[in-house]
């Protein structure tokens, strides 16, 4: 099959970018989309261009690395998987697929496709994490959790941390993310003695870092590559207002 | 960080005052339909209704007041609210960004909002404070007593097309605010989950709807004659204007 490719270029974070047209010939439908983008780009080196960058690692699925704006929906026109599952059969023979880089404030373009997205590394340092004791590992069931928790907690484990859930904001929000990530900890016994400063860190870090708002309109759980329901956005939601309450009225120890 | 700094400072804060306003809001229109809907009682019901509520003095006022501040809010956190979402996109938009779920009322919510404020503006200037109402306000014996005749004033009112269409409009467009808003709300405190979402936006889409046929019920009504004035002396003056028009207005304004 044959399709055109219309991709953003930029040459780094300063510089001004725009799209460009590329054609992609003899393109297997079993082709992955980033197998297709390598082809094109072994074409653009032999006439001597610079090629596409753009972001990839695992190629599985289950890193979060690989992220581009596929026809106006992250990852591409498929449900629950990343750009790097995406395959060429999901296109039509002749399409034009626009290929841009994810959009928000808090993710700079650094060059064509790539953008920095430390900013969900901010949030995640501010409170994704667990304290553990060290010494010798507990013993397995020593700490019993219900199988319906467990399960809750995997779906927001799930996340991959893309960044397609900003990228499908209207308002390029991170609730999706946020709430995913202090979810599946605040779910479980390891996450509780943290939970409440958690949540409020996390939220300060999402809005110190310029993300948007969220409108409760759901693009990000639909465009969600692990499809992360927006229900744990409406528990962090829920766990602020607990969190906030509890922080004003509970005994706190003297300094 | 104090309860207050949590709630103007923060982005989930701020969803929380358009939630709690907002709920406080839905429970105003709808005891405001509620009681307009007693128009198709004898007019005394409404009048004695409107009676009760101008007599409730500085209660009235305090009730006004915190209607107003909610009001205030609402549209304070929508203004701050969408700022920053603005901003956060970047300098560099989208080229084509597809919609994949959000809904229309969820996508339009500040364009109906802003109109929706519009509308509250000239509905207080029509039937309120009356600088934006034709004919005289009429007075009429209640028990013994002179009250305002808003029955008379209602149907009056509503029987001109253009002012009758621009209710419609209005209540169209704060009923598919309403529809989002109503299911919108319990997701930004926490109170909504996949196992009830569903029927959650059934209830928001089922009183948004009743709420618009409630509102276009008393409109329609009066504006086809279903619901026509009924104080003796506005309909004797009505009657003879249909036969000599250039004295109307005097004779109207000379009822009281």
């Amino acid at each position: 099959m044959k399709v055109k490719l219309k991709v953003w270029r930029q040459e780094n974070a300063d510089a001004q970018g725009g799209f460009e047209e590329y054609e992609a010939d003899k393109v297997n439908p079993n082709m992955s989309f980033l197998e297709m983008m390598d082809v094109v780009n072994e074409g653009i080196i032999e006439d001597g261009g610079n090629p596409i960058a753009y972001a990839h690692d695992c190629r599985e699925g289950i890193c979060g690395t690989c992220n581009c704006m596929i026809d106006g929906k992250p990852h591409g026109p498929e449900n629950g998987v990343t750009t790097c599952q995406t395959y060429m059969r999901s296109f039509k023979d002749g399409d034009t697929i626009t290929v841009e880089p994810f959009r928000a404030k808090a993710f700079p373009v650094q060059k064509d496709l790539i953008t920095d997205r430390s900013a969900l590394d901010k949030i995640q340092q501010a409170g994704g994490y667990v304290t553990v004791r060290t010494g010798s590992c507990q013993d397995a069931n020593n700490l019993p959790i219900g199988k319906d928790i467990a399960d809750l907690a995997m779906d927001a484990a799930a996340c991959v941390g893309c960044g397609a859930c900003v990228a499908a904001c209207k308002n390029a929000s991170a609730m999706l993310f946020v709430s995913a990530k202090a979810g599946q900890l605040n779910l479980l016994p390891q996450g509780a003695p943290e939970k409440d400063k958690r949540v409020l860190n996390m939220v300060a870090a999402m809005d110190e870092a310029g993300f948007g708002n969220c409108t409760n309109q759901y693009e990000c759980s639909a465009a969600c590559p692990k499809l992360i329901s927006e229900e744990f956005i409406a528990k962090l939601n829920r766990d602020f207002i607990g969190a906030t309450l509890r922080k004003n009225f509970q005994a706190k120890a003297l300094d | 960080m104090n309860i207050l700094n949590a709630l103007f400072k923060t982005s989930l804060g701020k969803k929380v005052i358009m939630a709690v306003t907002g709920l406080i809001l839905v429970g105003f229109v709808i005891g405001h339909l509620v009681g307009n809907l007693q128009i198709f009682s004898p007019p005394e019901k409404i009048n004695a209704y409107a009676h009760f509520l101008q007599s409730l003095g500085g209660a009235l006022w305090a009730i006004r007041g915190f209607l107003l501040l909610t009001v205030v809010l609402h549209i304070w956190s929508a203004i701050s609210l969408v700022l920053e979402n603005k901003a956060a996109r970047g300098a560099e938009g989208y080229a084509g960004q597809k919609t994949l779920r959000a809904s229309f009322a969820s996508r339009t919510m500040k364009w109906s909002g802003l109109i929706v404020l519009a509308f509250i503006i000239y509905h207080i200037l029509h039937f309120t404070t009356k600088h934006a109402y034709g004919p005289e306000l009429f007075m009429v014996d209640l028990h013994g007593e002179q009250v305002l005749d808003v029955h008379t004033m209602m149907v009056l009112g509503f029987q001109k097309p253009l002012v009758s269409i621009f209710y419609l409009v209005a209540i169209a467009l704060l009923s598919i605010h309403l529809s989002h808003g109503i299911s919108s709300m319990f997701q930004s405190v926490g109170l909504r989950t996949r196992a009830w979402s569903n029927c959650l936006n059934k209830i928001a889409v089922i009183v948004s709807v009743l709420y618009f046929l409630g509102n276009a019920a008393i409109v329609g009504a009066c504006l086809t004659g279903a619901v026509e004035v009924q104080n003796a002396k506005v309909k004797a003056a009505l009657a003879a204007c249909q036969a000599d028009c250039e004295v109307c207005e005097s004779r109207i304004a000379s009822i009281n």
